[in-house]
């Protein structure tokens, strides 16, 4: 009886791929981005548990203690343990408050990214593969977009929408509640629109290197229809570049997202996000409450900058000069 | 020389004249202007005379022809929320805007290039990289937080600078100026320095990947060899050819300093465009909006332009083939 070859010749699963691959292993030399990526995990696990894991429901104006409003952080004088980071002008636990603002920053954050994404990548590879008149006006629209920073782009978009939003309501179209729904979409709205010039550019650069090869080529011969080449053939080979531009996206449309809620045209108040949550305690920053900016601005930063150093590194990571 | 300034100015022009149809769009958007202008007792009669003697009637395409004419002549209509012409309103403003942007450009270059210098030269010193990671975290920073943290620490616990408004200004005829007061350059230090961090950080990676790379060619290795000082290398050959690439980015960033200004004047009520900006985004008060963004983008065409001129004079590599210029700065 023939024993069988000790080589294990089936395809290596994909868990194996992953952990064989050049990618994990400059993962594990870094520590710093090891503890970036746990950080960022964290955010995203804290932000998908939020009703599960937060000590007090700070939306439900039912459980609001206003006698407790402005307690500091429980390791200050006067400050309680069940409120481990204080609370704020309404007596809502801080820490919550931050745990239920992460999941809104992250929620636009990611939305954003692949609103714009979807777009720069659609227009990018069409721009790329069929060239002409598409080509031209894609990329004149880029570059006239481009010449005003993305904040301010997104900054009239919400503007805009604002206005359209008034009329609505001063027809009696939507009534209070719909408000933050509608808050929420706009800010996708105008942070993904204001962003997809960066995506478009990069695909339609790769796209026209792999319109080039040879396995298009061939394909084009043998009669494939371009829409299918185009999805099936070239989508593939133009994401490595998408994916670092999205995550050091996100960090961008984390920060641009906080800043128009800062600046007061973002999330109301009654459904904060992190921004909102800043804008909040600004206002309380002079009468001594300083934790009701303070830990909000610290989830922020320590949020957008995982994010930025995962940026980074998958940037260095998956670029094959540097290997 | 002559044909390519001419298609650049073409080009330059197309550009506004989108930026002109966007925000003209706005007020297609914002609906009925005359729902604003009129109170409620108004006959359906004197709306339509109002509309007419508005122009409110006339087809999409001469309405946006009035509206580019009127713009070139820097006039934006009334706004609805404060019932004056709006280029007065900008024109007020204007002054507090372009000395915070002018003062943090300086900043930014000052701070920028010595320290650039000083990591490209060193580039393994322990300075040097404690200076690239909080540079780092510095690009991390939003804006307004910073702000924040600075008026918490220098407003609120030592007390030391004013955290809102301009102090005290000095009017000299439509320009109020706070340069002439020791209250209004107090009132500069803050603002400024969180507008220019992001800028700061952008100049000194740029000078200090610039100077890496000056610092492999051939001539610096010649110059070495003469035995010229380390100062007159550095400085004397070194910087000078890093400057070109220096001058441009921070000249394309004045524009971005304006746009950016709109959060830094919230965080510290610096009574500028930006703020008047914001206050129009709140309450849909579409002529100003339009008029800042044609505002701001006029900026960076101008500077755009400039910049583009200045190079095709400077690099005479650039006037042998003028397509990939184009193509490298566009």
């Amino acid at each position: 009886m023939a024993t069988e070859p000790d080589i294990d010749v089936r395809a290596p699963s994909l868990l194996a791929r992953a952990r064989d691959s050049d990618l994990w292993f400059s993962f594990t030399r870094s520590p710093v981005v090891v503890v970036a990526a746990s950080v960022t995990a964290l955010y995203f696990l804290a932000a998908l548990l939020a009703p599960l894991i937060s000590p007090h429901n700070p939306f439900d104006p039912g459980s609001l203690v206003y006698s407790d409003a402005f307690t500091p952080p429980a390791w200050v004088e006067g400050g309680q343990a069940t409120y481990l980071l204080g609370t704020d002008d309404q007596g809502r636990d801080i820490l919550s408050t931050l745990i239920y603002g992460a999941r809104i920053s992250l929620l636009v954050g990611f939305a954003a990214v692949m609103l714009s994404a979807v777009i720069g990548i659609t227009l990018g590879i069409l721009a790329g593969y069929l060239g002409g008149i598409v080509e031209t006006i894609t990329m004149r629209a880029a570059d006239v977009q481009l010449t005003v920073p993305g904040i301010l782009v997104a900054l009239m978009i919400d503007g805009v929408v604002r206005i359209k939003l008034k009329e609505w309501s001063a027809g009696g179209g939507f009534i209070g509640d719909m408000h933050e729904t509608i808050s929420l979409f706009v800010l996708i709205f105008a942070i993904g629109l204001s962003d997809w010039p960066q995506y478009a550019r990069v695909v339609r650069g790769a796209t026209m290197v792999e319109k080039g090869k040879e396995y298009v080529q061939a394909a084009k011969v043998i009669g494939v229809h371009p829409l299918f080449i185009m999805i099936r053939h070239i989508l593939p080979n133009v994401l490595g570049p998408v994916l670092v531009l999205a995550t050091i996206g996100l960090a961008l449309a984390i920060i641009a997202e906080a800043t128009l809620s800062f600046l007061g045209v973002g999330m109301p108040p009654t459904t904060p996000s992190l921004g909102t949550l800043i804008r909040i305690g600004n206002n309380f920053l002079f009468s001594g409450e300083w934790w009701i900016t303070f830990f909000p601005c610290i989830a922020l930063i320590l949020l957008v900058l995982s994010v930025n150093l995962l940026g980074d590194w998958l940037r260095d990571a998956l670029n094959p000069k540097l290997r | 020389m002559l044909s390519y300034v001419i298609r650049r100015l073409i080009q330059a022009a197309i550009v506004m004249l989108v930026v002109a149809f966007v925000s003209f769009s706005m007020f297609t958007f914002a609906g009925d202007p005359v729902n604003n202008m009129v109170g409620q007792e108004a006959s359906q009669e004197d709306r339509e005379l109002l509309r007419e003697r508005l122009g409110l009637n006339d087809p999409f395409i001469v309405q946006f022809g009035r509206f580019v004419v009127n713009a070139v002549q820097g006039q934006f209509g009334l706004s609805y929320q404060l019932q004056r012409p709006v280029e007065d309103l900008i024109a007020e403003r204007m002054p507090a805007t372009l000395e915070l942007v002018a003062v943090s450009a300086v900043l930014a270059l000052a701070v920028g290039i010595p320290f650039g210098v000083m990591c490209g030269i060193n580039r393994d010193g322990w300075f040097s990289r404690t200076l690239l990671t909080v540079s780092l975290v510095g690009v991390s920073l939003p804006t307004f937080v910073i702000g924040i943290f600075m008026i918490y620490l220098f407003s609120v616990t030592w007390g030391l600078l004013p955290s809102f408004g301009r102090g005290p200004t000095v009017d000299l005829g439509w320009w109020s100026t706070g340069f002439l007061t020791s209250g209004g350059w107090l009132a500069l230090i803050m603002p400024s320095i969180t507008l220019s961090l992001f800028q700061t950080t952008l100049i000194l990676r740029l000078v200090r990947a610039e100077m890496l790379e000056v610092m492999r060619t051939d001539y610096i290795k010649f110059g070495r060899a003469r035995g010229l000082s380390n100062k007159a290398i550095n400085f004397g050959h070194a910087l000078r050819n890093t400057l070109v690439p220096v001058i441009t980015i921070a000249g394309l960033n004045i524009g971005s300093l304006i746009a950016f200004s709109i959060i830094t004047e919230t965080v510290f009520n610096w009574p500028g465009m930006g703020l008047l900006f914001i206050k129009a985004v709140e309450f849909a008060d579409v002529p100003i909006m339009a008029a800042y963004l044609v505002m701001v983008a006029f900026v960076f065409v101008v500077i755009n332009l400039v910049v583009d001129l200045l190079y095709f004079a400077v690099d005479p590599r650039l006037k042998i083939d003028t397509g990939a210029a184009v193509g490298r700065l566009s």
